[in-house]
C-alpha cells in the first residue's frame, strides 16, 4: 500500500497516492454496481406502475409543485458540489468546506421535501406502499434514493468535518472527491426518476 | 412468542444439534482458555487483514459448511433409498433440500472460491495484499454472519422450507408464515452485500496490483479467472440484493411486489432470482477453470494451450451467462419466441467451455504428465464436466425441457457440473496450494484414497439420477411408491455414502499432515511455473520481500531453466497495513441486525444498525497509516 506521494507528481492532489487512485478507481466500480441496482428497480416500477389495484393512478397521485422543488433542490446541489471540487483544485480548504455545507443543506432541503411528499400521500391519500403494486414500487425506488441521499449527508458530515480538521491532505481531498462522485451519482439517478416517474406519470 | 416456538423442538434429531452446539461451544470455549490463546485467536486470526489467513478462514469455514450440506444431502438419500421410507417427515425433508442447496452454493461453493482467490491471486501477481485488505477482512466477515445466521434457523425458529431458489407466492408470507424464510432472506443478504465487496476488491487488485512488466497477457490463467469472475459478481450480485430486499418488504411491511393480490408479479421474483443465479453458477466455476490451468500446466511441464483463447472463452462465458436466465422456466409459458433466445444462447455458452477442454487436453498432449492428487482431481474434473455439461445441452433445448423440467435428470445435471467443477477444482486448488500456505505438502497416499471414494461414489450417487429422471421421477417429492425406481435409488444413496466416506479421507488427510508431515519448507514443491513458486513457503505475512520484474509468462519456469532468480536486487523497507478489529465487530452487529430483523424485533435491529454506522464512522476517522516491514526483520524472517 503506497500511501505516499510520489516525486515528481504534478497532477491533482486526491489522485497523488497509489492509495488514492485505487480508491477512487474502485469506487467507479461500485457505482457501476450501483447502476445495477437502481436498473432493477427502475425494471420493477416500469413492470407494475400500470398495476395499481384500484388506488390511486400516477396522473392522480403525483404533486406537480413538490416535484419541481426537489429537482431544482438536488440539481443546484449537484452544481455546489461540483464548486466545491473546484474550489479543492484551486487549493482552497475553506471553499472547499463552504460549498460542501452548502451543498449538504440542499440536500437536507431535499429530504425534508421528499419526506413531505410521501407523508402527504400517505395521510392524505391514503396511498401506502401496502395500496398496490404500483405504489410499492413507487416507494421503494423512490425511497432507496432517498435513503441514499441519506447516508450520502451522514457521510458528507464526516468529510466536511474532517475537512475542517485537516486542511486539504492527499486523504482529504481523495475523501471528498469520492462523495463528490457519489453525489453526482445520486443526481443522474434522480434524473431517471424524474422521466421514468414523475414526467411519464403525469403525462401518460 | 412463546419458548417453545423460538426453538425447534420435538425432532430428536434436533435435540441431538442442540446438545452438539452446546457441547462443542463449551468444548472450544475450554481449550482456548485452558490453552490461554484467547489473544492469539484475537490478534493473529480475528483482526487479521492478511489475505492468506483470511482465505484459510474461508476454506474452513466452506469445509464447515461442505460437512452440514452433505449431511442434509445424507439425510435426503437415506430418506429415498426405498419406497415408503419413513425416515423423514414430509416437512422436515423440504427443509433439508432447501438448506442443502442454499448451504452448497452460498456458503460452501462461495467461500471456498473466496478462500481460493485470497490465498493464491495476490500471490500469483506478486502484491503484498489486496487492494482494501480492510474490506476484505469486512467481506469475510459478512459472509460468516449471513452463514451462522442461516444455519442458526436449524434449531431457532424453523429452516427455510420453499427450495434454495424460495420461489413465490410459495415464500410469501401467506404461504410460509414462519420465520425460516427471514432466515433465508437476511442470510443471504448479509453474505451478499460481502460477496460485492470482494469482487471489486479483486478488481482494482488485478488492474492496479501487478508486478511490473506483468502486462495483462502474461497474467496467470487463474488470475485471469478471478478478473473475470469479479466482473461477473460486481454485476450480478445487486440483482440477489434488490430482490432479496423487495421479497422482505413483502413479507415484512406489506408490499405487493411479488404477492398475487395487489398486483404484484410472482414471476418476478423468478426472474430477478435467475439473473443473478445464472451468472451465478458461472462465478463459482470460473475460478475452478483457472485452477485446472494451472495445475494441468504444472503437472504437464508444459505451458498451458491457447492462452488468449481461453481468455477469449472465459469472457465470452461471462457476457453470455447474463442472457440464459430463462431457461430455468421455460415452461413458465413466455412463448417460443423468447423460448428460443434463450435456447440459442444457452447452448451458445457450449462452445467457448468446448474450446477450454479442447486446451486443457492439447496441453496434457506430450507432457510428461505426473499424477500427483491435485491432477487427479484435474483428470477427473474432464470427463465428468463434460458428462454434466452435454446434458445441460439437452436441457437447453426448449421442447426437451419440458420433458426433464422438475426431474433427477435435472438434478443430476446440476451436481456433474457443480461437484464435478467446483468441488473438484477447490479440492484440487487446495492440495495444490497447501504447501505454499503451511509449508509440507499434504500426504499423497490418502489422498489418493479419498480421491478415489470421492470419485466413484460421485459417479454412483448422481449417473443412476439421469436415468431415474428419464423415468419420470420428480425433484423434491419426500416419498415414491413406484418400485420401478428403488434399485436405482438404492445405488445413488450407497454412492453418496461413499463420497461422505469419501469426505472423511480427505478431512483426516488434512488432520494426519498436520500432526505428522514432514515440515519440508520447500519453495518450490511442484516444480510450479508461477509468481507464488518464488517466495518461501509457508509464505511470509508480507509476501514478496522484493517485487520481481516480470519479462514473460510463467516467469518462475523459465527463470528455473536459464538458472536465474526470479526475485532478486537489494531489500528495501516496505509498507504494511495494520490490523483492526473494526470488521469482526462490524461482522457482530450485522449478525445482531439481521437476527433482530428475522424475527422483526426492532428494539434489536435499530441499535445494531447504530452500532454499523459507529463503525464506519470510525472508519471514516481513522488515519492509521499502517507500519513498516525493515529490512532487519525480512532478513531474520527469510535466514538471509
Amino acid at each position: 500500500m503506497a500511501a505516499h506521494v510520489d516525486p515528481g507528481y504534478k497532477g491533482p492532489l486526491e489522485y497523488s497516492t497509489e492509495e488514492s487512485r485505487m480508491n477512487i478507481l474502485g469506487f467507479w466500480i461500485f457505482l457501476g454496481a450501483e447502476f445495477v441496482l437502481f436498473s432493477c428497480l427502475f425494471a420493477m416500477y416500469i413492470i407494475l406502475q400500470g398495476s395499481t389495484a384500484g388506488g390511486p393512478t400516477p396522473k392522480e397521485l403525483f404533486e406537480f409543485k413538490s416535484m419541481l422543488i426537489q429537482t431544482l433542490l438536488l440539481l443546484t446541489s449537484s452544481f455546489t458540489c461540483g464548486l466545491a471540487i473546484h474550489e479543492m483544485r484551486r487549493g482552497k480548504s475553506k471553499g472547499l468546506a463552504i460549498w460542501l455545507i452548502i451543498t449538504l443543506l440542499l440536500g437536507l432541503g431535499f429530504l425534508y421535501m421528499e419526506i413531505e411528499e410521501f407523508l402527504l400521500y400517505v395521510n392524505h391519500e391514503g396511498a401506502t406502499w401496502g395500496t398496490s403494486a404500483f405504489l410499492s414500487s413507487f416507494f421503494v425506488l423512490v425511497g432507496t434514493h432517498g435513503a441514499h441521499v441519506t447516508l450520502g449527508s451522514l457521510w458528507m458530515i464526516g468529510i466536511i468535518i474532517q475537512v475542517l480538521q485537516r486542511g486539504l491532505t492527499p486523504r482529504t481531498t481523495r475523501k471528498a472527491f469520492i462523495i463528490g462522485l457519489y453525489w453526482h451519482f445520486l443526481d443522474v439517478m434522480w434524473v431517471f426518476i424524474f422521466t421514468v416517474v414523475y414526467l411519464t406519470g403525469m403525462v401518460v | 412468542m412463546r419458548w417453545d416456538e423460538f426453538f425447534v423442538t420435538g425432532d430428536p434429531m434436533i435435540y441431538a444439534a442442540d446438545a452438539s452446539i452446546v457441547l462443542a461451544t463449551i468444548a472450544i470455549v475450554a481449550v482456548l482458555t485452558y490453552f490461554k490463546k484467547w489473544k492469539w485467536l484475537w490478534t493473529e486470526w480475528l483482526t487479521t487483514v492478511d489475505h492468506k489467513k483470511i482465505g484459510i478462514m474461508y476454506i474452513l469455514a466452506a469445509l464447515l459448511m461442505m460437512f452440514r450440506g452433505g449431511v442434509d444431502g445424507l439425510l435426503m438419500r437415506i430418506q429415498l433409498a426405498a419406497p415408503e421410507m419413513k425416515f423423514l417427515e414430509s416437512e422436515h425433508y423440504n427443509q433439508i433440500f432447501t438448506t442443502h442447496g442454499t448451504i452448497m452454493i452460498l456458503f460452501m461453493a462461495m467461500p471456498f472460491i473466496f478462500g481460493m482467490i485470497n490465498v493464491a491471486m495476490p500471490l500469483q501477481i506478486g502484491a503484498r495484499d489486496v487492494a482494501y485488505p480492510w474490506l476484505n477482512a469486512l467481506s469475510f466477515w459478512l459472509f460468516f454472519a449471513g452463514a451462522m445466521l442461516f444455519n442458526l434457523s436449524f434449531v431457532i425458529g424453523g429452516s427455510p422450507d420453499a427450495g434454495w431458489t424460495s420461489y413465490t407466492p410459495l415464500a410469501s408470507l401467506e404461504h410460509s408464515p414462519g420465520v425460516g424464510q427471514n432466515y433465508y432472506l437476511w442470510g443471504l443478504q448479509l453474505s451478499g452485500i460481502g460477496s460485492l465487496a470482494s469482487g471489486i476488491n479483486f478488481i482494482v487488485t488485478i488492474l492496479r496490483m501487478r508486478a511490473p512488466g506483468m502486462t495483462l497477457s502474461k497474467m496467470p490463467m487463474f488470475t485471469w479467472s478471478v478478473l473475470i469472475t469479479s466482473v461477473i459478481i460486481v454485476y450480478a450480485f445487486p440483482i440477489l440484493t434488490v430482490a432479496l430486499a423487495l421479497l422482505t418488504f413483502d413479507r415484512m411491511f406489506g408490499t405487493h411486489f411479488f404477492t398475487v393480490d395487489g398486483g404484484g408479479m410472482p414471476m418476478m421474483w423468478v426472474n430477478l432470482f435467475w439473473m443473478w443465479g445464472h451468472p451465478e453458477v458461472y462465478i463459482v466455476i470460473l475460478p475452478a477453470f483457472g485452477i485446472f490451468s494451472e495445475i494441468v500446466s504444472t503437472f504437464s511441464r508444459k505451458r498451458l494451450f491457447g492462452h488468449n483463447a481461453m481468455v477469449i472463452s472465459m469472457i465470452a462465458i461471462a457476457g453470455l451467462s447474463f442472457i440464459v436466465w430463462a431457461h430455468h422456466f421455460y415452461t413458465m409459458g413466455a412463448g417460443p419466441g423468447v423460448n428460443s433466445f434463450f435456447s440459442v444462447s444457452t447452448m451458445l455458452i457450449a462452445i467457448p467451455t468446448g474450446v477450454k477442454i479442447f486446451n486443457w487436453l492439447a496441453t496434457m498432449y506430450k507432457g510428461r504428465i505426473s499424477f500427483t492428487v491435485p491432477m487427479l482431481w484435474t483428470l477427473a474434473f474432464i470427463p465428468n464436466f463434460v458428462v454434466g455439461g452435454v446434458t445441460g445441452v439437452m436441457l437447453a433445448a426448449a421442447p426437451a425441457d419440458y420433458q426433464y423440467h422438475n426431474s433427477y435428470f435435472l438434478i443430476s445435471h446440476f451436481h456433474y457440473v457443480l461437484i464435478g467443477g467446483v468441488v473438484f477444482g477447490m479440492i484440487a486448488g487446495l492440495y495444490y496450494w497447501w504447501p505454499k500456505l503451511f509449508g509440507f505438502k499434504l500426504n499423497e497416499r490418502q489422498g489418493k484414497h479419498g480421491f478415489w471414494w470421492f470419485m466413484i461414489g460421485f459417479n454412483l450417487t448422481f449417473f443412476p439420477q439421469y436415468i431415474l429422471g428419464l423415468m419420470g421421477m420428480p425433484r423434491r417429492i419426500y416419498m415414491y411408491t413406484n418400485t420401478d425406481w428403488s434399485a436405482l435409488n438404492m445405488a445413488s444413496t450407497i454412492g453418496t455414502f461413499m463420497q461422505g466416506v469419501g469426505f472423511l479421507i480427505i478431512c483426516y488427510n488434512i488432520y494426519w499432515s498436520i500432526r505428522y508431515a514432514p515440515r519440508t519448507n520447500e519453495a518450490d514443491p511442484w516444480n510450479g511455473r508461477t509468481l507464488e513458486w518464488a517466495i518461501p513457503s509457508p509464505a511470509p505475512y508480507y509476501n514478496f520481500s522484493r517485487i520481481p520484474e516480470i519479462k514473460e509468462m510463467d516467469p518462475v519456469w523459465y527463470a528455473k531453466k536459464r538458472g536465474e532468480k526470479v526475485i532478486d536486487g537489494p531489500l528495501e523497507k516496505f509498507h504494511m497495513p495494520s490490523n483492526s478489529g473494526v470488521p469482526v465487530i462490524m461482522g457482530g452487529l450485522f449478525f445482531v441486525f439481521g437476527f433482530g430483523f428475522v424475527f422483526g424485533w426492532f428494539w434489536m435491529a435499530i441499535p445494531a444498525f447504530i452500532g454499523i454506522l459507529i463503525c464506519m464512522a470510525t472508519r471514516s476517522f481513522d488515519y492509521d497509516d499502517g507500519y513498516y516491514v525493515s529490512v532487519d526483520e525480512v532478513k531474520k524472517i527469510e535466514g538471509v
